[in-house]
């Protein structure tokens, strides 16, 4: 039973719930830096379940980019909207316990998760063996994808360009 | 090859993207619009990781790299957006900008 619980299945199954939950409480919070670290929880969960379906270079991309980057974005922007329009300021304030332990929950079967993987020999060997290297990707990269390697870097420059000219501060009264 | 089923990785995907999606369409604040969509690139992210890892084929994490590349650049240009507009109506309510002209 326990060798069955430790499974490779069931620890995807594990994260993928964690991700599901995590989804739902962003979707419908009403708090945006509380719905942002839910987000958070999410992305890592489904890190984990890249890593169990021997994706190791992508899990450790998710965690970085995704959860270390783009979610970074999103709490300065938070700061910069400032949380006094937000739907939470006329609400009761709840600051009970139970409000954090869903999240610490949450957090913690993810925490239990990496140390059972990182524990056992057997899955590490199974996992090995289906593993996609990051050189196949490397290669496929920058052999057939070649083009979409630069398409992806003109959207990036794009994606730069429109972020500093409608960020920036000193139009007054133009459209939006 | 992967031990765990293809179909169970794309119920997962599925179940993600319609979270997201119906985040994007039911919220009307802004900010948790783009936080749905990100849901729903990850689950595509799921989708292709899992296919990619069932026919041990690297194209399925090819096709994530892109999806993140695309997620950095609408996260850059939806919230440069998202604070032009808090600047200018002083809200995120994704209806105040029906009223856009032109």
């Amino acid at each position: 039973m326990l060798a069955n619980l430790s499974s490779i299945e069931s620890l995807f199954y594990l994260a993928g719930l964690v991700a599901v939950i995590a989804s739902l409480k962003v979707v419908t919070g009403h708090n945006a830096v509380h719905a942002l670290l839910y987000l958070v929880v999410s992305l890592l969960a489904v890190a984990i379940c890249f890593y169990l379906m021997g994706a190791p270079f992508a899990a450790g991309l998710e965690v970085i980019v995704y959860a270390g980057a783009i979610l970074v974005l999103f709490v300065f922007a938070v700061l910069m909207f400032g949380l006094g329009t937000d739907e939470t300021t006329n609400a009761p304030r709840n600051t009970n316990l139970a409000n954090m332990l869903g999240a610490m929950l949450l957090a913690f079967a993810l925490l239990v998760e990496i140390v059972v993987i990182i524990n056992n020999a057997d899955m590490q060997q199974s996992l090995h063996a289906s593993v996609i290297s990051s050189k196949a990707v490397g290669i496929m990269l920058y052999g057939p994808y070649l083009l979409a390697v630069e398409i992806a870097s003109f959207l990036l420059l794009s994606g730069l360009l429109a972020g500093y000219h409608y960020a920036k501060p000193d139009v007054t009264g133009g459209p939006l | 090859m992967t031990v765990i089923p293809l179909f169970h990785v794309l119920i997962l995907s599925t179940l993600l993207f319609a979270i997201g999606f119906i985040g994007v369409v039911a919220r009307k604040n802004t900010l948790f619009i783009l936080m749905s969509l990100e849901i729903m690139l990850n689950a595509v992210g799921v989708a292709f990781i899992g296919a990619g890892s069932v026919w041990q084929q690297a194209d399925g994490q090819v096709m994530f790299l892109l999806i993140l590349t695309l997620a950095a650049a609408e996260v850059a240009v939806g919230l440069a957006l998202l604070i032009r507009m808090q600047k200018k109506y002083r809200s995120l309510d994704i209806d105040l900008l029906n009223q856009m002209k032109g």
